[in-house]
């Protein structure tokens, strides 16, 4: 259980909403401030050595980690820009007369096969393949060329070489490698990397398609939930994952707070489901907004396979894939706001899409919530804590302290009631480290890095 | 004498027009509700089980009819603004279809369960509305959309029928309106004012006039099919078997109604082809089609415009059954759409 978490420097800054990144072998800076782009995705590659933000500006940035001292396990680590580059443009959809907006909604890493890395990354409509490669060499020498690349006189040409590689600066390029595009009416939602590295999987509000990584002019319906009259629509597909390790099988999750889990042997069309996961709902609890908080944002299997993680507004749940009538354990993020779902409703905050993430042995899962705070329940101690993203309290080096919040009655030294929560600040995407205790945090516009503090 | 608001939505992208009316109870004119905080029910919004109060003593009861019609204030409210937000449209990105769902279903339950305490007989009883006793209010509708008229309705509910639909009764101070293009006008409590006066005001097109008829408010209420284990209510079903039996011709009636309006609103994220009706698939097929940017010349020289339709073009060319007739002849209109059907057909490659 992480008890203790300090912030660590990023060696990057920002200067009017342009981020610049600077090269590796720089003095560190101390800024971690993120241009003005609200952040709408943040994921770690499979080493976690690469950590990748999309925004609201369908720009995408990569950090790569740099540890103090490679040979000591859980030495202190650094996040440093490692690439920038612009993902998605805005488009108009003249069919609609509706724009369609670059933000990134998801972002997937490829395994890495090779010295490049890919990612996926997905607007509303658009998905695309970027490779990410390193350039460190250059050649120089060229017969024909001057070496800005002007074209030397043949007439002065008089000796032959061999053009050589010399080291250079290390430059990072981004390149799209695939645009998958076209196949997506609805708001894509979902991306999910498929564990036979070659399939993926898009899911929108209505419709879930699969893909093959390298054919970006076909893809398969799995799963169509439309129904034939638009006016008896009442559920819509919020979220899809592949399981880890069986290539077959797949989850997605509804707004009535439903997951269906389903096995591509069965059928082509994968409209029924094999598995129903559903908690009947509490009697008790009823009102009119027993449905919109029921509505699950994220679903997430652990990194074992064996369970999945669905947070809904209030709580996250633990569900056991061989039991599909409960879920296995539930966790309460923020059941104060449960007396506030009025006025939550009528600033639409209770429509906010929750993240959650799981830790590299599944024995804790994170998930965000209001006034930059974010929640760490650890399920082997069954103990949780509450923890806030802000500049005050992460000067770097220094330890986070938990966070409680009252919700009625007397309030406490160092508690925060209720009222005062700022829900404009609101934490939708946290990310965890697959093998080391760092976790990324990704506040309205800035990014936070914990790292777990050893003595 | 109440004092009643009309005000009317623009929705662009989907083209349609919602005209709310108003009437403020003397209960909110008096500034009842404390607006400059967000609206939190006290008791948050758990249910009350209304079969509690069979058990209460006598000198309880005005306890319980109190807590209880202040829940059917926070429910109204709770209504209303439900559907604020789904006539709410961005005006260039398309809104989010979970959201909107999860609103049109919380307003299902709203309305069903409203249904079948009884309320809204009770809510237009208490304002006192004239004409005859199975006049009633209606949920709030798109305007000018004309119900195909079910098969199982009376003539006396087919003529209603023809005639265009009212709204929401509703206490709802203006100022926590978000939307932005309301034109609100407060007007005596006269019917015949109100209809020249909103359509003057509200909506260039000659069409409009038609549309609030005197003693044209009906109340309509929901299909039994559509409730299902989502009612709230209190479990006991005694509902009166007459009430049932005249309800239930009403009650398709808002269930048609209310499927277009849920229709309207997810419309816009599908282009259709060939839905069925001719009336019907003008309405969808101009749900999707277009009309985030309304066309101000086409509207003032009402011409029939082909390529882009705004939507006062469109408000002309539906609703064919109404009164007056619209600008340009509805037989031009027809040719024309059916045309543009087919060419969405080819487009779209169905």
């Amino acid at each position: 259980m992480l008890l203790a978490l300090f912030s660590i420097k990023c060696k990057f800054t920002c200067f009017n909403g342009t981020l610049y990144h600077k090269p590796h072998n720089t003095a560190h800076l101390f800024y971690i401030h993120l241009p003005t782009d609200i952040i709408s995705t943040v994921e770690f590659n499979h080493s976690g050595e690469l950590l990748a933000t999309g925004d609201k500006g369908g720009r995408v940035v990569i950090f790569q980690q740099e540890t103090e001292n490679k040979c000591q396990p859980l030495s202190r680590s650094e996040y440093n820009v490692y690439s920038t580059f612009q993902s998605h443009e805005p488009e108009f959809d003249y069919l609609k007369s509706l724009e369609i907006e670059e933000k990134i909604n998801k972002i997937r890493w490829l395994p890495q096969k090779n010295a490049a890395q890919f990612l996926l990354s997905t607007n509303d409509k658009t998905i695309k393949l970027w490779k990410i490669s390193e350039r460190d060499k250059r050649p120089e020498g060229y017969n024909l060329k001057e070496e800005d690349g002007r074209y030397r006189d043949s007439t002065t040409i008089t000796t032959l070489r061999v053009p050589v590689f010399r080291p250079m600066d290390l430059m990072v390029e981004a390149s799209p490698r695939r645009i998958f595009a076209n196949a997506h009416t609805y708001h894509i939602n979902s991306i999910s990397v498929n564990s036979d590295n070659e399939t993926y999987l898009s899911a929108d509000d209505l419709r879930i398609n699969l893909w093959h990584l390298e054919i970006t002019d076909r893809s398969f319906n799995i799963v169509d939930i439309k129904p034939a009259n638009m006016e008896d629509l009442t559920e819509v597909i919020t979220a899809a994952e592949f399981h880890p390790h069986q290539c077959n099988t797949f989850v997605y999750s509804s707004s009535k707070g439903t997951i269906r889990l389903c096995d591509m042997r069965a059928s082509a069309l994968c409209d029924r489901h094999s598995k129903l996961f559903e908690e009947p709902e509490d009697p008790s609890n009823r009102s009119f907004f027993s449905e919109i908080i029921s509505s699950i944002s994220d679903v997430k299997f652990s990194h074992s396979g064996r369970y999945m993680m669905t947070r809904d507004y209030l709580s996250v749940k633990i569900w056991d894939l061989n039991m599909e009538n409960r879920p296995v354990e539930t966790y309460q993020v923020h059941e104060y706001l449960r007396s506030k779902l009025c006025s939550l409703y009528e600033n639409d905050c209770i429509f906010d899409k929750f993240e959650c993430c799981w830790n590299g042995n599944d024995s804790v899962v994170m998930t965000g919530s209001y006034n930059n705070f974010f929640r760490m329940l650890d399920r082997s101690q069954r103990r949780d804590v509450t923890l806030e993203a802000s500049r005050e309290s992460s000067k770097p080096r220094q330890v986070l302290k938990p966070r409680r919040v009252c919700a009625g009655g007397k309030r406490k030294k160092d508690e925060i009631s209720v009222d005062s929560l700022d829900f404009n600040k609101k934490i939708l995407h946290t990310a965890w480290h697959p093998q080391e205790n760092i976790i990324a945090v990704a506040t309205t516009n800035n990014l936070y890095i914990f790292q777990e503090k050893v003595n | 004498m109440h004092l009643v608001v009309v005000v009317a939505v623009m929705c662009f992208p989907c083209s349609s027009c919602v005209f709310v009316t108003f009437r403020l109870l003397p209960l909110w004119l008096a500034g009842h509700r404390d607006r400059s905080r967000p609206a939190m029910f006290s008791k948050g919004t758990k249910r009350k089980f209304s079969d509690g109060e069979d058990e209460m003593p006598d000198d309880g009861l005005a306890g319980a009819k109190v807590a209880s019609s202040a829940y059917s204030l926070q429910r109204q409210s709770l209504l209303d603004m439900s559907l604020i937000k789904l006539q709410l449209c961005h005006m260039l990105v398309e809104p989010n279809l979970c959201r909107s769902v999860l609103i049109a279903n919380t307003v299902r339950q709203i309305q069903e369960e409203m249904t079948h305490d009884g309320s809204w007989q009770v809510v237009s009883d208490s304002l006192g509305v004239e004409g005859s006793p199975s006049e009633r209010l209606v949920a709030t509708e798109v305007l000018c959309r004309s119900p195909s008229p079910s098969s199982t309705l009376s003539e006396q509910e087919l003529e209603r029928d023809t005639e265009p639909r009212l709204y929401s009764l509703v206490s709802y101070d203006d100022s926590s309106c978000r939307e932005e293009e309301v034109v609100a006008e407060v007007i005596e409590d006269d019917n015949e004012a109100l209809c020249s006066e909103a359509a003057s005001n509200v909506c260039l097109s000659g069409t409009m006039s038609h549309c609030w008829e005197p003693g044209e408010l009906r109340v309509q209420q929901n299909n039994d099919d559509i409730c299902e284990d989502s009612r709230l209510g209190s479990g006991d079903e005694d509902v009166d078997v007459e009430e049932e039996d005249e309800d239930e011709e009403e009650e398709q009636e808002m269930s048609q109604k209310e499927s277009k309006t849920m229709g309207q609103v997810f419309g816009t994220f599908e282009i259709k082809n060939g839905s069925s009706g001719s009336e019907s698939a003008l309405e969808e097929l101009f749900s999707d089609v277009d009309a985030s940017y309304y066309d101000l010349d086409t509207m003032l020289t009402g011409m029939q415009s082909t390529p882009k339709i705004g939507p006062y073009d469109l408000l002309d060319n539906l609703g064919p059954s109404h009164g007056p007739t619209s600008i340009g002849s509805t037989a031009n209109c027809r040719s024309d759409l059916n045309e543009l059907d087919h060419i969405m057909e080819i487009i779209v490659g169905s």
